[in-house]
């Protein structure tokens, strides 16, 4: 109706109004104008043109004929082994270290607290950081920043001053 | 053991096949059949006792069965494929369980995921090949290592001892090695120091050595500081402080599978003397 309205004023041949096929139909720009309804419908459809195109097997017998008797050549699975490394009596330290790692993480029942040792603690790493934070900054100060760092007791360097920031003025 | 096998060879005669429960820890031989417990009812010697009238077939509670090494799967039922005892585990959580044959050989065949001892015996390009035991060596490529990049290559040599996993074993493809877990992590594997002494021993043992209370490696470990690696494929490495205790080991482990606990105590207790 609408393109005939458009064509209407000039002598148009055709009376009928141009069948549009399926595909230009589905286009964006020809969307546009449907309602809700129509789109709803118009994408239902599409889905079951794309499930249709799936292939399935229409075999309900195979599920019957999936067995569930799993075939496994390892014996990790049947016996709990230990790890095959071991030392004793500190001969070689790593592999200790080893067998106290491997063998509890078979072992789920018993909850291990692991003290992992570490070579700085982790009070000395924040007191570290503390100071790490005040000397980088001061090397990215410029040279007015840089009278703001001071020395704290433990020479480490601290930012006293907080920086000068724009005051808005109050009228 | 001659009553087991009387048993076993009138089953096998009569062709019934017996149920896995009641076979436990007994010899089973190759060419049995076993059922499981689900389908024991259905198929039970006919006229046998009282049985419950069903008026309709249950369903059948599908449990999820391992069979482990020694056993192959046959319809519904587990067929024997080794001469041994039979073993069952409870599961953990579902599943069935899992059932193996405890058997005894000295051949090894590459199964993925075991810890295994090899001896580097090619360099071919960007692979090694390591001998371990098998029927053919595996491969193990140089970037399965911790921290290894193209530049940075292990240091690696003909003759050396290497403790790894297979990735890649079955009877269709050459074996496959890494000494790297899945994270990245070398994890004790890699190439086996210096000195030290490997030896060959049974398959079984190394089983019944890495059992978790096995006696023998606690009364080992009380004798002098030593290292062991333990190979699935039956290959153990010894280090201890000199030639001769090294030795001791190796023969200690060597002759352990045949000794009786008693004579076992009595060669601990005089080592532990000298």
């Amino acid at each position: 109706m609408r393109t005939n309205s458009w064509l209407g004023a000039s002598n148009m041949a055709a009376e009928h109004k141009p069948k549009l096929s399926k595909n230009l139909l589905r286009m964006k720009f020809m969307q546009r104008g449907l309602d809700s309804e129509t789109k709803k419908q118009l994408e239902e459809e599409e889905k079951k043109i794309i499930s249709e195109e799936h292939w399935y097997l229409d075999l309900p017998e195979l599920k019957e004929k999936e067995s569930l008797i799993i075939e496994e050549q390892s014996f990790l699975l049947c016996e709990d082994l230990l790890y095959g490394r071991m030392s004793f009596r500190g001969f070689n330290p790593e592999v200790e270290k080893l067998m106290l790692q491997m063998n509890s993480k078979s072992k789920t029942e018993e909850i291990e607290d692991e003290i992992v040792e570490v070579d700085v603690s982790d009070e000395e790493m924040a007191r570290r950081y503390e100071s790490l934070v005040g000397t980088i900054g001061k090397k990215f100060a410029k040279k007015r920043d840089r009278a703001n760092y001071e020395e704290d007791e433990n020479g480490n360097m601290k930012l006293t001053k907080t920086k000068k920031m724009f005051l808005k003025p109050q009228d | 053991m001659a009553e087991a096998a009387a048993v076993g060879a009138e089953s096998l005669a009569s062709g019934q096949a017996r149920a896995a429960r009641a076979v436990l820890g007994q010899l089973v031989l190759p060419g049995e059949e076993l059922l499981l417990p689900e389908h024991e009812d259905a198929e039970g010697p006919g006229g046998a006792g009282e049985r419950p009238l069903r008026l309709s077939p249950a369903p059948r509670s599908r449990v999820r069965v391992v069979c482990g090494p020694g056993l192959r799967r046959c319809g519904e039922r587990l067929l024997v494929t080794k001469c041994g005892r039979l073993r069952h585990k409870e599961p953990g959580g579902g599943g069935g369980g899992v059932y193996w044959v405890d058997s005894q050989q000295k051949r090894y065949v590459p199964v993925k995921g075991d810890h295994v001892i090899g001896i580097v015996t090619a360099k071919s390009g960007d692979t090694f090949k390591v001998d371990v035991g098998g029927s053919e060596p595996a491969s193990l490529s140089y970037l399965a290592f911790e921290g290894a990049t193209k530049r940075n290559r292990p240091n690696v040599q003909v003759g050396d001892l290497i403790y790894g996993q297979f990735v890649v074993a079955n009877k269709d493809m050459e074996p496959e090695m890494v000494c790297i877990d899945s994270c990245g992590r070398a994890n004790g594997m890699g190439v086996i120091g210096q000195d030290g002494l490997l030896f060959k021993v049974t398959l079984g043992l190394i089983r019944k050595l890495l059992a978790p209370d096995c006696e023998i490696i606690q009364e080992v470990g009380k004798l002098y500081p030593l290292e062991i690696v333990f190979g699935m494929n039956g290959r153990i490495w010894v280090k201890a402080r000199t030639i001769q205790q090294t030795l001791i080991l190796a023969n200690i482990f060597e002759a352990c599978e045949h000794m009786t606990p008693e004579q076992r105590r009595q060669i601990f207790s005089r080592l532990a003397e000298s």
